[in-house]
């Protein structure tokens, strides 16, 4: 049974302590595409992406990687696939840069052997591509929050990975960070042919940046598709709870979505 | 300074004050020997009764000290690594006072046939991986294990435990209650080769799997999630580590009761002078380690003529405690607190 897709998940459920989070999900993920996973706080994104690269087991249901189920590979084949950038990144110890990014290749290394001249290279190019290679030598527990984002990103891409899973990258952002890291990532993505999946609340934000979305509402898949199909008026307010519009940037040719208030009535 | 250069200097550095360490401490007697005369006594060219001072007295403490230091030093370094806490060591986790605790079971009630030098390391081993095994089950819960709770079980078992040795010190006839507290606060003069000959196989290979789990460990210092993301199977590497640290420490501390402050100083120095990378860190704090405790039995031993050997925990306690405040005022954030 091959899909010819990166991942695949089938009707996924998974619960924590009798209370359903996650409820017969199902969607595929096409390569090279940025697919963003949106839906209120709470409503299981999280739990979602966790159960993406085996940090948590589904109940029922299973998730594909390339057409196999990862339930049997191991947690070091699917590391060398599917890079994470977390939700949180606070690191206390004070590694460089350069060894937090390189830890992005102990999936390809062994125990105790260091950096090949090979993974040098890719490291080398990680940093690069994600603009962190003049502060190669710093400290990350001095860095800003947007900078480490960059860091992380890095070491997701020295995985060299054909997915990557990001959890609400917007969050502890500032505004203009928030940009440069989805554009980055935007960027990376066509120039590593890389799948990524987006996993947010941000609903303005993560819209200009995916190809494709799916809202996830009472822990089920409650649309799928491009924005334009489904961010109707009608399913941003059934969603979120929010009167909101999906419009074209008329700048840019981006989605964009312009939030008008809360829909209390 | 370029990394490999600071390297080379700190392990000249550290083999220069390790060789002289054991020197030192093999050099204790009540007419004090000069290192030549330990060297020559060392290499059989000694007077009999320099042969018996080095040899005979002082080698197995010396012997055994270098392996005691080295199983704290690196365990600190492991368990702070797993823990992500800069004050995690192989007592947070009450092993130390589990230790104790079996310890004084074994001074307070005598079990007929089966002498006190045998029991006490024994059920001190014991005590020690059972404390373990408990604090790890009463921090199970429904997603696993979390290093929290892990940390609250570990201070609350420690101290329940220490409040039990502490009552059966205040009830114990003098000359008992004098061997716990003694035991309590370490001495590494009571081991002979027959012990070493159990404890130091039991160190060494733990040693050699917590260094080969050095780039498991630099992972899991960014947070138990990011080492899952990296592959790290974390769930199983934390919980090896966790036994094989507690059969390490439980084997150095069976027979030299509970040394202080030697797992938690010495790692933040190396960590200090080199970046928290494990692969470095864990084997320089083995020789750290024992550097450390040989000049710290050294130091206890000075002064004995006045007022007998004093118990090792109490030097380690007084040279690490201090060093740990200035870490603590001056070094905060290059340490990562």
């Amino acid at each position: 049974m091959v899909s010819g897709n990166p991942l695949d998940i089938e009707s996924l459920s998974y619960t924590y302590v009798n209370l359903p989070v996650l409820d017969e999900i199902s969607l595929s993920v096409k390569k090279g595409e940025i697919l963003g996973i949106l839906g209120p706080n709470g409503c299981g994104k999280t739990t979602l992406l966790k159960n993406l690269n085996r940090n948590l087991h589904p109940h029922k249901g299973c998730v594909l990687i390339d057409g196999s189920d990862i339930e049997e590979i191991s947690k070091k084949e699917i590391a060398k696939k599917v890079g994470v950038v977390p939700q949180s990144n606070e690191i206390r110890f004070a590694f460089t840069v350069r060894e937090i990014v390189g830890m992005g290749r102990m999936p390809f290394q062994d125990s105790f052997r260091g950096a090949s001249s090979k993974d040098l290279e890719i490291i080398e190019k990680a940093m690069e591509q994600t603009g962190v290679l003049s502060m190669a030598d710093r400290l990350i527990n001095t860095m800003s929050g947007g900078e480490r984002q960059r860091v992380i990103i890095a070491r997701a891409i020295s995985q060299t990975p054909e997915i990557i899973l990001m959890d609400e990258p917007t969050l502890h952002l500032d505004i203009n960070m928030q940009f440069e890291v989805l554009d980055l990532i935007k960027r990376l993505s066509k120039e590593n042919d890389l799948t990524v999946i987006i996993v947010s609340h941000d609903l303005p934000m993560v819209t200009r940046y995916c190809d494709r979305i799916v809202l996830i509402h009472d822990h089920k898949v409650f649309a799928m598709g491009t924005p334009e199909e489904i961010l109707t008026e009608e399913n941003m307010r059934a969603v979120f709870n929010v009167d909101a519009k999906l419009e074209k940037d008329p700048r840019t040719g981006n989605n964009t979505v312009r939030l008008f208030g809360s829909c209390k009535v | 300074m370029e990394k490999g250069l600071k390297i080379t200097i700190i392990i000249i550095l550290l083999t220069v004050m390790l060789m002289m360490s054991i020197l030192l401490d093999l050099s204790w007697a009540p007419r004090h020997l000069s290192l030549g005369e330990v060297w020559d006594a060392l290499m059989g060219r000694g007077t009999w009764g320099n042969d018996i001072i080095v040899n005979g007295h002082n080698a197995p403490r010396v012997f055994f000290g270098i392996f005691v230091g080295a199983a704290l030093g690196v365990t600190g370094g492991v368990m702070q690594a797993i823990f992500r806490n800069p004050l995690a060591s192989p007592y947070l986790l009450g092993l130390s006072s589990g230790a104790s605790l079996g310890a004084a079971i074994a001074i307070m009630v005598s079990i007929p046939l089966i002498p006190v030098v045998v029991v006490q390391p024994l059920l001190a081993f014991v005590f020690c991986l059972g404390t373990m095994m408990l604090v790890y089950t009463l921090s199970r819960t429904v997603g696993g294990v979390r290093t929290e709770t892990l940390i609250l079980a570990g201070v609350a078992v420690s101290s329940l435990f220490s409040a039990v040795v502490s009552f059966m010190t205040y009830i114990a006839p003098s000359e008992k209650m004098q061997s716990i507290v003694f035991w309590s606060m370490g001495n590494l003069g009571m081991v002979g080769w027959e012990n070493i000959l159990v404890a130091v196989p039991v160190i060494v290979i733990g040693i050699i799997i917590m260094v080969f789990n050095s780039k498991n460990l630099n992972a899991m210092m960014l947070g138990d999630a990011h080492a899952m993301d990296l592959g790290i199977d974390v769930r199983n590497v934390r919980l090896l580590l966790i036994v094989v640290s507690s059969f390490v420490v439980a084997s150095a501390v069976a027979f030299v009761g509970s040394i202080g402050f030697i797992g938690l100083v010495v790692p933040h120095i190396f960590r200090l002078l080199l970046g928290p990378d494990n692969r470095l860190i864990l084997p320089l704090s083995a020789f750290g380690g024992a550097a450390f405790i040989l000049m710290c039995d050294y130091v206890a031993r000075l002064g004995a003529q006045y007022y007998g050997v004093l118990p090792i925990g109490v030097v380690t306690a007084m040279v690490g405690a201090p060093f740990f405040i200035y870490l603590l005022s001056k070094k905060r954030s290059e340490v990562g607190w």
